[in-house]
């Protein structure tokens, strides 16, 4: 196992010290018929980001149907490249529905329906000829429940390169990804062992580092520290923070206090009569918590409703 | 509150608390008729084994050993070779097996993981009604239809009667036990295992082949299992297709006639392989009876320690 490798701070752009997966530009392109080098800066980010970085994704006007139920109703908004977006709001509010929108996950559920857009630099990810699976190859995703799968964990980590044809070093990949996950010195004598054999909070940053292998260049990540003890929860806080440097983090979640120790950007969430989710204030972190625009907003966070 | 007041005590509390005698009661026979039960399948097991032990140590007691090394199956003439029938058994448990695993399998993958909950509806009814056909009806299938459309085509000269017809037709009545068991146990795979490998950008074939099948390992040996099982117990569709009853030579070519452990027993004690006045041919059944019981029996012992050593927990 080589071990001279030094901890990246740089974003992985095919040209850094990680080993990469095989996004070539040829493939990339075919997919999404787009270079991510290539995009645009779009124009009419909101007002409270910085409006010369290109949003990582910027979603317009969706909306999700389970069947006729419609969870989430013309939702828009961006998510700033190198940051950590959270979504809050109260149970059922469409948050996880609307996470999943971001990497189509909801196409596995049969009889979803999506209206509206996604934009990854520039590209509309339901457009008709993109193909899901590649749009889960750059934005992965972590689960609220920890779940890896029933082998080891070397080959928890390795999954994700093998399945997308890695040809490079698979040690140095499942290395770096599990330090940049912050868990390769408790894991590094034990990579045989089965990931289901480790605690719960190592279990969810063993999906951590099994998402960071296939390079996504966003993370979403749905209630990541729910289930976990509060010691793990503030790692899992401490490792999004080291994270975002290299990747741009959605989370959503319940915890008050999680959204504003950690998060940058913070989109609040309500449902109306219908039970439809919508937004009710997305804004810098510390804005929402101390100087909101909306009655709602402080009512939620001051922990008057919800 | 004073302590000693909680310390007087009412009599009929006590009464109630032991409860009515006929409760009792009831309570005695509901429990003695569950023991009776389980006794009774213990002792009918018990005697089965036992007079399977019994009438095989009378045929070997009856009979010159050097019978059971003949060139073949032939009660009549008192020629008991082992390896026959072995060989039989064995050929079309394999052939059977060549068919319906990969069937089996696949059929499971599919149902698991790409059908639409609307085509699961129409399919597995259809599967069903597949294993509800009496084998002597796939026995005549293989007879009148396998082995003229198929076996003899692909080796023409072959007899109408052949292992390997009989072999295929016990494979079509495995493939929907293998199927159904594997697809329950590949049902039962946890869909946050699905998920994570979609997340990471696996296709439907990867997700099913890479984290379904080899989760659901241990629900698919004992689906392999049970089918071997199965095959080596079936009968029917030997007795009809192999062309074995009235005696066979040892082969272990797929397109002869040959005979198996249990066809061979259903033609001893239907009496077409039966002399009368000589008892040994009779006698013989306990003692093939024996040998199935044991290869059953040592194959679910394998298939248990196989099934628990690969188990996985979610
Ligand atoms: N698979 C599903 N099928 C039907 N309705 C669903 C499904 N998942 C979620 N919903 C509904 O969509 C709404 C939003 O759910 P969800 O996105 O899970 O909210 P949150 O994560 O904010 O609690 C809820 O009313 C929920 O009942
Ligand atoms: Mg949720």
């Amino acid at each position: 196992m080589p071990s001279t490798l030094t901890e990246p701070t740089d974003r992985v752009d095919g040209s850094g010290n990680l080993p990469t997966a095989p996004r070539t530009p040829a493939t990339a392109g075919v997919a999404l018929r787009m270079e991510r080098t290539a995009a645009q800066p779009l124009a009419g980010g909101d007002a409270d980001t910085d409006p010369a970085a290109e949003p990582a994704v910027d979603l317009r006007d969706v909306s999700v149907y389970y069947g006729s139920f419609r969870a989430v109703k013309n939702i828009t908004f961006d998510v700033p490249p190198n940051a950590i977006t959270s979504l809050i709001g109260p149970s059922g509010s469409g948050k996880s529905t609307l996470l999943r929108a971001v990497n189509r996950m909801n196409d596995l559920i049969p009889g979803t329906r999506f209206e509206g857009e996604v934009l990854y630099h520039g590209e509309n990810l339901y457009a008709e000829q993109v193909d899901p699976v590649e749009v889960r190859r750059r934005i992965g995703m972590v689960f609220q429940k920890p779940n890896p799968f029933p082998k080891s964990i070397y080959d928890n980590v390795a999954f994700g390169p093998r399945i997308n044809g890695f040809r490079g070093k698979l040690d140095e990949v499942v290395e770096s990804s599990l330090r940049r996950a912050a868990l390769w010195d408790e894991v590094k004598d034990k990579l045989k062992q089965s990931g289901l054999a480790l605690s719960g909070g190592q279990q969810q940053r063993l999906c951590i580092a099994r998402a960071i292998a296939v390079q996504p260049e966003i993370i979403l990540m749905d209630e990541p520290a729910s289930a976990l003890d509060p010691r793990s929860t503030l790692q899992i806080e401490e490792l999004m923070s080291e994270l975002k440097k290299n990747y741009t983090i959605i989370i959503v979640t319940h915890n008050m206090q999680q959204a504003a120790r950690a998060s940058d950007y913070t989109v609040f969430m309500n449902m109306g009569e219908d039970r439809a989710g919508y937004i009710v204030e997305r804004s810098r972190t510390t804005d929402i918590f101390t100087n909101p625009k909306h009655q709602m907003t402080e009512d939620y966070v001051s922990g008057r409703f919800g | 509150m004073q302590p000693g007041a909680s310390l007087r005590r009412d009599p009929s509390l006590a009464t109630a608390l032991r409860g009515t005698a006929a409760r009792h009661r009831r309570e005695r026979v509901i429990g003695a008729v569950l023991l009776g039960a389980a006794l009774l399948t213990v002792v009918v097991s018990a005697l089965i084994i036992l007079s399977l032990f019994g009438g095989a140590v009378d045929f070997i007691r009856q009979i010159d050993l050097g019978t059971l090394f003949a060139d073949g199956w032939y009660p009549r003439r008192g020629e008991f070779d082992l390896k026959t029938l072995v060989a039989g058994s064995l050929l079309v448990t394999g052939i059977a097996l060549l068919l319906a695993v990969p069937v089996g399998l696949l059929s499971a993958i599919y149902l698991s993981e790409y059908a639409s909950r609307r085509v699961r509806r129409i399919v597995k009814p259809i599967l069903e009604v597949l294993a509800g056909i009496p084998s002597v009806v796939l026995g005549f299938f293989a007879l009148t239809f396998i082995s003229p459309v198929f076996v003899q085509r692909l080796n023409p000269g072959t007899s109408d009667f052949n292992l390997l017809a009989a072999g295929l037709g016990v494979g079509i009545l495995t493939i929907p036990l293998i199927a159904s068991v594997s697809e329950d146990s590949m049902r039962a795979v946890p869909a946050a295992l699905r998920e994570a490998s979609y997340g990471l950008g696996a296709r439907r074939l990867t997700t099913s082949v890479k984290i379904v099948v080899p989760a659901a390992t241990s629900g698919i040996v004992a689906a392999v299992i049970l089918g071997i099982s199965r095959a080596i117990g079936e009968t029917m569709v030997v007795a009809v297709a192999a062309g074995g009853s009235g005696g066979a030579q040892f082969t272990v070519d797929p397109f002869h006639q040959g005979q198996t452990i249990t066809a061979a027993m259903a033609s001893l004690a239907t009496g077409t392989d039966r002399v009368a006045g000589a008892t040994s041919a009779f006698q013989s059944l306990f003692f093939l009876g024996l040998m199935l019981f044991i290869m059953t029996f040592v194959l679910n012992q394998l298939g248990d320690i196989f099934v628990r050593r690969t188990r996985q927990q979610y």
